[in-house]
């Protein structure tokens, strides 16, 4: 074959023709969509027969006042807000608190002192091998009277306890994840050790420890519905006080449950929103 | 000329350092005066990189002494941050902060090691990316810039804490042969203004224009001493003889 030279295109010049309407791919999309709307269905009409069959006698009409009443031009919350309330509450500070005891540890645990990791250790595998729900009555019958707290902190700690152990490995994996070649980079232009993790380490280990972080927060939004069997009063207890008055168990907990549902929804959309700008500023 | 008579700037002796079992470095014994540039050289996995990381105690030393501007450097010490700032280090791999424009990797160290306000650290940092001809760049982010622009920037970030002396552990070994030149530039510049130099280094170019002399290491030990041009010509040791060999590849 005879070399050649070809004449260059410069780039503003190369059309891209592909862009268009791609039909192919809009039918694959919508015979998806279409197959899980058809399962939901199947699911929701057997739910519908089932309760059919057991005669259950579905009250819709009477859930308004579950969630506000209007007395006198004034709006009052009903129990399942107030309930909900309380939950962003407690997980809200038992998320804060989690996370603290999250970075506590992770740092013990990375430590040169012996008595920093022991500690750290002893906490983690007590924590993750014995079950929430006997953590919490620890909490609630013996160190509560102790220290003199009430319910909803016994709660909070207890969930900020267990939640915290998960949240230190979570960090701990993200400090691991920053680069050896950081830690030299900070040495060598003198920095100490509070300004390393300060200005290197911890930034950089951010965008490692938040997804799984985010994923924490939910399932503390969730777990929070164990401190109903201490009666703490929040969006489970309320939904089991209210069907002791109504006996409506179905409608209940299907707005309990889709209670939960919007709030660690909205949630997980308003965290991939933020990953994402934090993604552009770079 | 070179003050010989005056106490050295860096001064190893008798230094030691095991990895476990493993004795990575023996006897070492050097003196580096003010001024002086010192080219290091030798086979992969001699302890090149080990001794001069001993220098500013990235890697601690177990017996021997190392001091700095007269001052002991020991794996124990409290403000071992005091020693940092008069040894600035450039890396193979840059080590620059990803997360930061590029000025601010340059004004962090002077503002939280010296203390200088950020006017005055930006004033600063500008200066020495000037110097290292990437002052356009200053507000983008290390990942953006080309491997021996972020190489200059590493260069220049040391200089910014205004070190005593400069250390580089193999700074053009990870570029692409058309980034190396202008790194190699900038280190020639910085040798003729007089700053006091350790290079690690396989570039012979750089070592004869540049070095006062050539430290070959193999096996943990300084094997040969000697000026730039000897060494090349003339190496005196075996080891030096098929390194070099090695090194010109035939
Ligand atoms: N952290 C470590 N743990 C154990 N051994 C190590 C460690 N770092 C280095 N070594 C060993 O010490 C020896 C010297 O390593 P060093 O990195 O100083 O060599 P070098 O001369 O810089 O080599 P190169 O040209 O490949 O960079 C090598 O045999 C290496 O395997
Ligand atoms: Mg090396």
């Amino acid at each position: 074959m005879r070399g050649y030279v070809s004449q260059a295109t410069p780039r503003n010049r190369r059309i891209r023709d592909d862009t268009g309407f791609d039909l192919g791919q809009f039918a694959r999309t919508l015979t998806q969509v279409g197959q899980a709307v058809l399962v939901f269905f199947i699911i929701g009409y057997l739910i519908w027969r089932g309760a059919q069959a057991m005669e259950y006698n579905w009250q819709w009409y009477r859930i308004e006042p579950f969630f506000y009443r209007v007395i006198d031009g004034e709006t009052i919350w009903g129990p399942l807000v107030r309930g909900l309330v309380q939950t962003l509450k407690l997980a809200g500070i038992a998320g804060v608190i989690a996370i603290l005891i999250g970075f506590a540890t992770a740092f013990a645990r990375l430590s040169s002192s012996i008595s920093g990791r022991v500690i750290a250790t002893t906490y983690l595998e007590a924590v993750r091998n014995t079950p929430l729900l006997v953590q919490l009555f620890l909490f609630y019958f013996v160190l509560a009277p102790i220290f003199g707290i009430d319910r909803f902190w016994a709660g909070v700690l207890c969930l900020s306890f267990f939640e915290g152990s998960f949240a230190a490995e979570i960090i701990r994996g993200g400090i691991l994840g920053v680069d050896k070649g950081q830690y030299e980079g900070g040495d060598a232009i003198g920095l100490n050790k509070v300004d390393k993790y300060r200005f290197i380490i911890i930034p950089q280990s951010l965008p490692l420890i938040l997804p799984p972080l985010t994923g924490l927060l939910i399932s503390l939004i969730k777990h929070s519905a164990i401190v109903s069997v201490i009666a703490v009063s929040e969006l489970t207890t309320a939904g089991l006080n209210l069907i002791a008055d109504t006996f409506m168990a179905f409608e209940i907990w299907f707005l309990v449950a889709g209670m939960y549902l919007a709030v660690t929804i909205t949630l997980s959309i308003g965290v991939s929103l933020f990953e994402r700008t934090l993604q552009k500023g770079r | 000329m070179l003050d010989i008579t005056s106490k050295p700037l860096v001064e190893i002796t008798g230094m030691c350092k095991w990895y476990g079992e493993f004795s990575a470095l023996h006897d070492i014994n050097l003196s580096v005066h003010e001024g002086e540039k010192v080219v290091v050289c030798g086979p992969s996995g001699s302890g090149k990189s080990t001794m001069i990381r001993c220098i500013n105690q990235l890697e601690a030393h177990q017996k021997g002494t190392i001091s700095v501007n007269g001052a002991e450097v020991s794996p124990d010490m409290k403000n071992i941050e005091q020693i940092r700032r008069e040894v600035g280090m450039v890396f193979q791999s840059f080590n620059l902060f990803p997360h930061m424009t590029i000025l601010d990797n340059l004004t962090l160290g002077p503002m939280r090691n010296r203390g200088v306000s950020r006017a005055d650290a930006t004033d600063l940092a500008m200066h020495y990316l000037e110097r290292v001809h990437i002052a356009q760049q200053a507000e983008k982010y290390p990942p953006q810039l080309s491997g021996g622009q972020q190489q200059r920037v590493a260069i220049a970030r040391s200089l910014c804490m205004k070190p005593k002396v400069m250390l580089f552990d193999e700074p053009t070994s990870a570029l692409d042969p058309e980034m190396i030149a202008g790194v190699l530039d900038v280190m020639i510049e910085l040798a003729e203004e007089g700053m006091t130099m350790i290079v690690v280094t396989h570039e012979m170019g750089f070592a004869r224009k540049v070095a006062d002399r050539v430290v070959f290491m193999d096996e943990g030990e300084i094997i040969e001493v000697a000026e730039p041009e000897e060494f090349f010509n003339n190496p005196q040791s075996d080891r030096a003889q098929l390194f070099l060999s090695q090194l010109l590849g035939h």
